[in-house]
């Protein structure tokens, strides 16, 4: 009697190492390509070309480390690029952190005709693709160019049209995460604030604010992450390269080079690349939050 | 005395009003600047896609005033030579990328990663997300050298051993690559959904199932995956309402190439005519005709979805309002 319930107390045993070694043979062989994508765009960057994953010298031997691939850093073009997006992410940053705590406290706090209506509405332009409307915003952005004063800051080919649109398309989701962050602060010391006669809008800037902080930060490192790697926004919106941003400017390395200056352009990558792996490795659990927060997920 | 108490109320009741008004005021003044916003680039755009979608606007009229031509280029659509061949093309790109990756993959890597360790189970899942948070244009940058001509491949490096001839796998086989990129961006999402609504499910029925002998198999048929119907459907019917819409991979891996509309999907078509031709000739009209169409389901889906995952029920009342 004994001996069979340590038996099958073994066969269990067994049976279940070898369900997790089964589990993590496929998980290790699901993320190989991720794996070897980065790997690559590693060895390229400090190597003179590569074939498959190894790096190859002038010679054709294997090896042949070297910076060479790093001298753009001397271009001034990479610096003004760099700084175009960091002014889109940086936009997209403030913009939809403001407009949305903005209306997230409106629609937390107040009740007002209209209000249901425009969260219905806010959902609905959540599941909604906004990119099928690229078409048209092209030629709002063309009529915001014709609007004196506006024209230069917010028009068509313009950092500030680029950072607009972006914004706006994501409000949708600010608003929703906003609203949902002011949901859970307590009504209490507010309300104290609000009988000392202090203004709606002192009590959002001084008490209510400052409680979200944490819900604030997710969403600007979501913002800053969108606006750093944007692609087909500025690719549509601008024309040249005085308003190119990185991915942008890395585009048009891709699409006009011979195969050889692959290396250059995996350096460009990787440099785009850095900030957003420092984001990665110190917020990974916000920016879970914030995707199972109801981000729509690109694809 | 009558008449006073009139009088008094229709004062209370005036200056009752005046609170609301200025209530109301002070709500739409927090609420403006994300209406304006809303109402540019979501409300006028898809007026503006209808109305120029039944004119003939084009990089060479432009200057001209709009010229209608109603449904023709509706009609034109349906009549292009490669209408069969682009439908055909997005089905296959929504259904393949959803039931192998969005749905698929996500649901395998949630149902593994939570089978182990669940630190472990937690690295593998930041690693699934590195393709979604890495910029587009890198990330197709590393999959076009994965997909590369020989000698410069990687995958060919890697299929060497095994005996398999070195080719250029982009140009020879650009579907399953549109696949695999978009899939690896597209499985963390439901990854992530699927993997908190199994985490959810009380450990007890899943034990209970293995006291009673059942095996791995049968637990996930029998109880995790009846639980998790809803986050099943909730995920399925958006993403293939994002896949529907996508394009921006698709235009950085082959730009619906190679050689005639190979890989091109519906709303890259409504793109490339609108915005980006190789000719510089734009046309607005007919592309705005593809992308209207885009927009008419999206509608329809979004409606569809909010009602069936009753997020009305989220629209709650708020928490206080008045003193």
């Amino acid at each position: 009697m004994e001996t069979t319930t340590i038996e099958t107390g073994r066969l269990y045993g067994l049976k279940r190492i070898l369900g997790s070694a089964t589990a993590y043979f496929l998980l290790i062989l699901s993320i190989l390509p991720i794996l070897v994508g980065y790997a690559w765009l590693l060895i390229a960057t400090f190597s003179y070309r590569t074939e498959g994953l190894f790096p190859i010298d002038a010679q054709g031997n294997i090896g042949g480390w070297t910076l060479r691939n790093w001298s753009f850093l001397t271009d001034p073009q990479i610096w003004r690029v760099t700084l175009n997006s960091l002014g889109i992410a940086l936009g997209m940053v403030v913009g939809v952190g403001f407009v949305s705590s903005l209306a997230g406290y409106g629609l937390s706090r107040m009740n007002f005709p209209g209000r249901k209506a425009f969260l219905s509405l806010t959902l609905l332009l959540h599941a909604f693709p906004s990119v099928t409307l690229l078409i048209a915003i092209f030629f709002v952005l063309k009529f915001i160019s014709k609007i004196p004063g506006l024209g230069p800051l917010f028009g068509y080919n313009t950092l500030g049209g680029v950072a607009l649109v972006m914004v706006s398309l994501e409000l949708p989701l600010g608003v929703w995460l906003m609203k949902g962050f002011f949901d859970n602060i307590s009504w209490d010391v507010e309300r104290a604030a609000l009988i000392d006669g202090a203004s709606r809008f002192r009590v959002w800037w001084e008490i209510i604010l400052p409680q979200i902080k944490p819900g604030l930060a997710a969403l600007a490192i979501f913002n800053f992450l969108s606006g750093w790697s944007a692609f087909l926004i500025p690719f549509t919106f601008t024309v040249g390269s005085k308003v190119a941003n990185l991915p942008v400017y890395l585009r048009q390395l891709m699409s006009e080079t011979a195969p050889t200056n692959w290396n250059q352009i995996a350096a460009v990558g990787l440099f785009q690349l850095i900030p957003v792996l420092i984001f990665f490795l110190f917020t990974q659990e916000l920016l879970l939050n914030i995707y199972t927060g109801g981000a729509k997920g690109g694809v | 005395m009558s008449i006073a108490v009139a009088g008094d109320t229709t004062a209370a009741r005036r200056k009752w009003d005046w609170a609301r008004v200025r209530a109301t005021l002070g709500a739409w003044g927090f609420l403006a600047p994300a209406a304006i916003l809303v109402t540019v680039f979501f409300f006028i755009p898809v007026i503006i896609l209808f109305v120029i979608s039944l004119t003939d606007l084009s990089s060479s009229n432009f200057s001209e005033p709009l010229h209608f031509v109603w449904i023709e280029n509706y009609a034109r659509l349906f009549r292009d030579r490669f209408f069969p061949k682009i439908l055909l093309n997005t089905v296959r790109y929504v259904i393949l990328t959803l039931g192998f990756f969005n749905v698929g993959m996500a649901l395998v890597l949630a149902l593994l990663t939570t089978h182990i360790n669940r630190r472990a189970g937690f690295f593998f899942r930041m690693i699934w997300l590195l393709p979604r948070i890495t910029p587009s244009v890198v990330y197709i940058l590393m999959w076009r050298r994965i997909a590369h001509q020989p000698p410069f491949g990687i995958l060919n490096q890697l299929l060497a051993p095994f005996g398999v001839e070195p080719r250029y796998w982009l140009f020879e086989q650009p579907w399953l690559f549109v696949i695999l990129v978009n899939g690896f961006v597209g499985a963390s999402f439901g990854m992530i959904i699927f993997t908190s609504a199994i985490e959810s499910i009380p450990r007890d029925y899943i034990m209970a199932a293995k006291v009673d002998g059942a095996s791995t198999w049968q637990v996930i048929r029998d109880i995790i995956l009846p639980l998790i119907r809803w986050p099943l459907l909730f995920v399925t019917t958006y993403q293939s309402l994002s896949l529907l819409t996508s394009f921006e991979y698709i235009l950085l891996l082959t730009e619906g190439g190679p050689g005639l509309y190979t890989t091109e999907v519906w709303a890259l078509t409504a793109y490339k005519r609108a915005l980006k031709t190789y000719f510089g000739h734009n046309q607005w009209g007919y592309g705005a005709a593809w992308g209207f169409i885009l927009v008419l389901i999206g509608l329809i889906l979004s409606i569809i979805y909010l009602r069936v995952f009753r997020f009305n029920e989220l629209v709650e009342e708020p928490k206080i309002d008045v003193l």
